[in-house]
């Protein structure tokens, strides 16, 4: 069993980019200031590769992949 | 199965107040009132059975935590440390420093026995900058020489009582809370799991360790059970802390109040307006519906307007966001003035959308930040829309109902926060 993987982002380091919203469409669009709206549901698994690449490619490293483990 | 000890030493008999004696208790009163500290045989066990919770705000059963730190030392190899809250942002409370100055001892017995349960060999107890409590609780320890706890202050903020702003600071860093991944808990102070427990829940567990669960339960109602410290704030007087027990009416708790009331504040500044028949309940996050937070309750005259107070609040909260998470910053000083535009009527009549963007900009900071600064501004200002809303109303046709403009509730001051170090 793999553990649920979701979306996340550390509001300390987000700086606004929206390089996420560009690569995960589908998942993330941005706010009135440019800050990234989440869909935070459980990623389907022929989703993650993609979420990690753009957890990845996020300028301040800002968007996370994290376990479904609560607070 | 775990087998609960019996209770360390004799049960006192009356009922309230536990925590908080009349007068300050050096080390001889308070062992000659309370007994010696207990040892912490199945602490965790007696705390759940004592069904304990967390008085710092958010009312988390403290076993769970207490269990959750001591596995992720068993897990990482290292020596866990725990930490007293004794911060107090909140300016409309007022217990905390009521407990350390009357009581140090107990939060002090909390704090040893909680460490020796989870082999925790370093303590903290951290209070706000200027609060003045240093000077007492050295000289407490000052009395107990074979135990080691470290003082600190922290800087005069809002969030600095935050846990990883809190176990940052100890720490060195500046103080501000962090991305909550990994949780405090696995790492905290010097990147070792940390239990971090408010001051009043350390007295609470320093009691419990000696009576045990039956007699914490002889107060409080079964769902929420035990005392618990509020601030109580009448306009007029200056505000009062008391002990009480979970489930008391809250005009009990309030007493002989001089005037009508309008609406009720439970939870303090990250807390929730309720309509003065709230008067008529109980004090208990089940029978109020919105949680106690610290324990801050306020009585809003009939004659003062609930927009102008919730105006100067969130005003003074949106100065103490950290501004380091982006909806936060943006959203919290537009909440801030969008409401302070609602509050004055010549303002509010020409701007018809007012509503619409405080309802928009409640919902874009709500669960996005790295600490629940925001979340907690947001459950105010959608109280206030709620119980106050024919105010409202009045204010965009342009007049306001209230006679009275002397201010309630207690706002710092109107400048910003003590500057980052
Ligand atoms: C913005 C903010 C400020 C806080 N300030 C305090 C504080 O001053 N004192 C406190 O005990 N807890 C404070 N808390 C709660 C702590 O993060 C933490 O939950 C608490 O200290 C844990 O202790 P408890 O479980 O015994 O309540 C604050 C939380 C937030 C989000
Ligand atoms: S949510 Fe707001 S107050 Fe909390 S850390 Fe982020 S910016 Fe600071």
């Amino acid at each position: 069993m793999t553990p649920d993987l979701h979306l996340a982002v550390d509001w300390t380091a987000c700086t606004a980019h929206g390089l996420c919203a560009e690569l995960l469409p589908e998942r993330v669009t941005l706010d009135e200031w440019g800050y990234p709206l989440l869909d935070d549901t459980p990623l389907p698994r022929e989703a993650v590769r993609r979420a990690g690449r753009a957890a990845a490619d996020c300028p301040v490293l800002a968007l996370k992949l994290r376990r479904n483990a609560g607070r | 199965m775990t087998t609960i000890p019996r209770p360390a030493a004799a049960v006192p008999h009356e009922v309230l107040p536990r925590l908080l004696p009349r007068t300050p208790l050096d080390l001889a009163a308070h062992t000659a009132r309370y007994g010696p500290r207990a040892g912490t045989g199945a602490l965790s066990a007696v705390l759940a059975e004592a069904g304990l919770t967390g008085r710092g705000g958010a009312a988390f059963p403290v076993h769970r935590k207490i269990d959750s730190v001591a596995a992720a030392a068993r897990r990482s190899g290292r020596a866990p440390v725990v930490v007293a809250n004794g911060c107090e942002g909140e300016p409309a409370s007022h217990k905390d420093a009521t407990l350390l100055r009357l009581a140090p001892h107990l939060v002090l017995d909390g704090l040893l026995t909680a460490a020796d349960a989870i082999g925790a060999r370093t303590a903290h107890l951290a209070v706000e900058r200027g609060s003045g409590l240093l000077p007492g609780l050295r000289a407490a320890l000052s009395e107990r020489p074979g135990d080691r706890v470290s003082l600190a202050e922290v800087p005069r903020r809002f969030i600095s009582g935050e846990s990883s702003a809190l176990t940052g600071y100890l720490s060195g860093g500046n103080g501000l809370p962090r991305f909550p991944q990994p949780p405090t808990r696995e790492r905290g102070v010097g990147g070792a799991p940390t239990l971090v427990q408010n001051v009043e829940t350390l007295a609470q567990l320093a009691l419990i360790a000696r009576y045990g669960p039956g007699w914490f339960r002889t107060a409080g109602t079964s769902a929420e059970p035990g005392s618990m410290l509020c601030t109580v704030h009448t306009a007029g007087t200056a505000p009062r802390v008391f002990e009480a027990s979970a489930g008391t009416p809250l005009r009990r708790l309030f007493g002989p109040l001089p005037y009508p009331v309008q609406a009720v504040l439970v939870g303090g500044y990250h807390g929730s307006w309720l309509p003065a028949a709230a008067l008529e309940r109980r004090l208990a996050a089940a029978d109020l519906g919105v949680p106690l937070g610290a324990g801050v309750l306020a009585a809003l005259p009939a004659d003062r307007c609930g927009l102008v107070e919730t105006a100067r609040v969130l005003r003074y909260l949106a100065l103490e966001s950290a501004g380091q998470c982006g909806p936060c910053l943006n959203g919290l000083p537009r909440i801030a003035a969008a409401f302070a535009d609602l509050a004055d009527p010549s303002r509010a009549a020409w701007a018809p959308g007012l509503l619409d963007d405080l309802a928009r900009w409640s919902g874009l900071v709500e669960g996005r930040g790295v600490c629940h600064h925001p979340d907690g501004t947001v459950r105010l200002v959608r109280s206030a829309l709620t119980v106050f809303a024919a105010e409202a109303y009045a204010h965009q046709s342009g007049h306001c109902t209230a006679g009275n403009p002397t201010a309630v509730l207690p706002v710092p001051s109107e400048t910003a926060p003590e500057a980052l170090r």
